[in-house]
């Protein structure tokens, strides 16, 4: 508040959904380096005898595998092979870290609790979480935590920020290089101050946030994936590994192992429409003679290529990058075609450049 | 100082003669956030007072824009076709929408004078 940022409600948060604006604060992430803050975020923390095996029974990815300071990108399923939520798992000394979406806390921890009585779910909400993104987030960080620079992508680490003790995860939400750094609620000011000294960073607002993700490609649970997506339409079954794949044993396996092998009947896409108007979420997708075959989930204007973009899921068969198709733009028909996601190329830090 | 006159809907008009140009508030271009792209009417179009003539579409959300006044569509500003951003840097100036040349020019006294407008949004 204190930044003067335009707040909105959202889970029982208030949210800075922009700062500056969308535009420049987007610009500036791609450019530079932003601080979002997603303290709205759940934190959860899970302890028990082999936590990363009981959460693999749920959680189709490889978890056990997974060495203490190190984060995945993974799914929760449900009975119908849907998603409950999407989330970032990092292996710990002692136990197992877990980063849900703000309005899947309540739902995910039902589930877990209920399917895992074995293990102990503890939610902080007394921490924050503040995501420092973009290709000088690295730079910003070089006097307040330099020992964070040595974090590898999906890395994870314990550092001081003017001496508050911070977790840090070599992850993010934009498409570019960044840290996800969660603390005490009531120090995050002084870490968001150290962080905001910098020249090269400035505050961003969840605006920007869902116009940087949209151009990587990532999705937004509750859009683009829901508990009536399965992983493999939504393109995520990269997040299980070779190892669970061949033997999945989590709640709806028999339908993410039957559109595995058989392929599924839609898939996630890219959209690219035709001139500036920007087809929003929801609007139907019809083929080129007519027929109804999917849905738009997400839709803003790209700020990078400054054309309007979309996701959106549709039949396999239209599901080729270049396939032309029509999308509903308030009650008319606007010419489209299929885009390879993501719309933006990450610039995720490398440890060795190819 | 011209005469400014609104909307419910957040569009200001000023009129020279019978011809009324349209654009929306300091308030409406705030809150819509950056502008990136202005669906303008057909010239030549006639319009009843209330019907839906424009679109302007922000990062966030696509707004309607409605015809204040009754009349025929003379003229769009083409500056916002390349330069949506117009609207936020100068919302009642170069960031108008379009001209009306009114059927009723009476319509014009029926808007909201600034005290009214105010008082909708809340300012002072």
């Amino acid at each position: 508040m204190a930044l003067r940022g335009k707040l909105v409600p959202f889970a029982g948060w208030e949210l800075p959904v922009q700062y500056e604006g969308i535009l420049a604060e987007h610009r500036w992430t791609r450019d530079s380096a932003s601080l979002f803050d997603v303290s709205h975020m759940g934190q959860v923390e899970v302890s028990g005898q082999d936590a990363a095996g009981h959460l693999e029974t749920l959680i189709p990815a490889s978890l056990q595998a997974l060495p203490a300071g190190r984060t995945r990108y993974a799914v929760i399923t449900n009975d119908d092979g849907g998603i409950v939520d999407d989330l970032l798992v990092t292996r710990r000394a002692d136990d197992v870290f877990m980063v849900l979406n703000a309005a899947r806390v309540d739902a995910d921890l039902a589930w877990l609790r209920s399917r895992l009585p074995a293990l102990a779910f503890r939610h902080r909400p007394e921490r924050a979480l503040l995501a420092l993104q973009g290709p000088m987030a690295a730079a910003a960080l070089s006097d307040a935590a330099p020992a964070a620079l040595e974090l590898a992508p999906f890395a994870y680490g314990e550092f001081d920020v003017s001496g508050v003790p911070c977790t840090f995860s070599r992850s993010g939400y934009t498409g570019e290089d960044g840290f996800e750094i969660g603390c005490d609620g009531a120090a995050a000011v002084v870490v968001a101050e150290a962080l905001l000294a910098r020249p090269e960073v400035r505050p961003a607002g969840l605006g920007a946030r869902d116009s940087l993700r949209l151009e990587a490609g990532l999705c937004l649970y509750g859009n683009d994936i829901d508990a009536g997506t399965s992983p493999v339409e939504a393109g995520l079954a990269w997040t299980f590994g070779a190892r669970r794949k061949a033997a999945l044993g989590v709640p709806g396996a028999a339908r993410i192992e039957r559109e595995l092998a058989e392929g599924p009947a839609r898939r996630r896409v890219g959209l690219l429409p035709e001139g500036r108007g920007v087809v929003r979420s929801g609007a139907a997708v019809w083929d080129e003679s007519g027929h109804e075959t999917g849905v738009v989930t997400s839709g803003s204007f790209s700020p990078s290529l400054g054309v309007p973009i979309a996701m959106g899921y549709v039949a396999t068969r239209h599901a080729e990058p270049g396939t032309a198709l029509q999308l509903d733009l308030r009650g008319r028909q606007v010419p489209a075609r299929v885009a390879a996601l993501p719309f933006v190329p990450p610039r995720r830090h490398r440890q060795h450049p190819a | 100082m011209q005469n400014f006159r609104y909307t419910k809907d957040h569009e200001w008009v000023t009129v020279d003669g019978d011809l009324a140009t349209v654009g929306i508030t300091e308030y409406a271009q705030e809150q819509l956030g950056d502008i990136v792209f202005v669906e303008m009417p057909d010239i030549g179009r006639t319009v009843a007072a209330g019907d839906e003539v424009a679109v302007v579409e922000s990062v966030k959300a696509a707004s309607e824009i409605y015809a204040p006044v009754a009349g025929r569509i003379t003229e769009i500003n083409p500056a916002l076709n390349d330069a949506p951003e117009t609207v936020n840097e100068d919302a009642t100036g170069s960031g108008w929408f379009f001209r009306i040349q009114m059927t009723t020019p009476g319509e014009f006294d029926q808007l909201l004078d600034e005290a009214a407008y105010l008082a909708l949004t809340g300012g002072s």
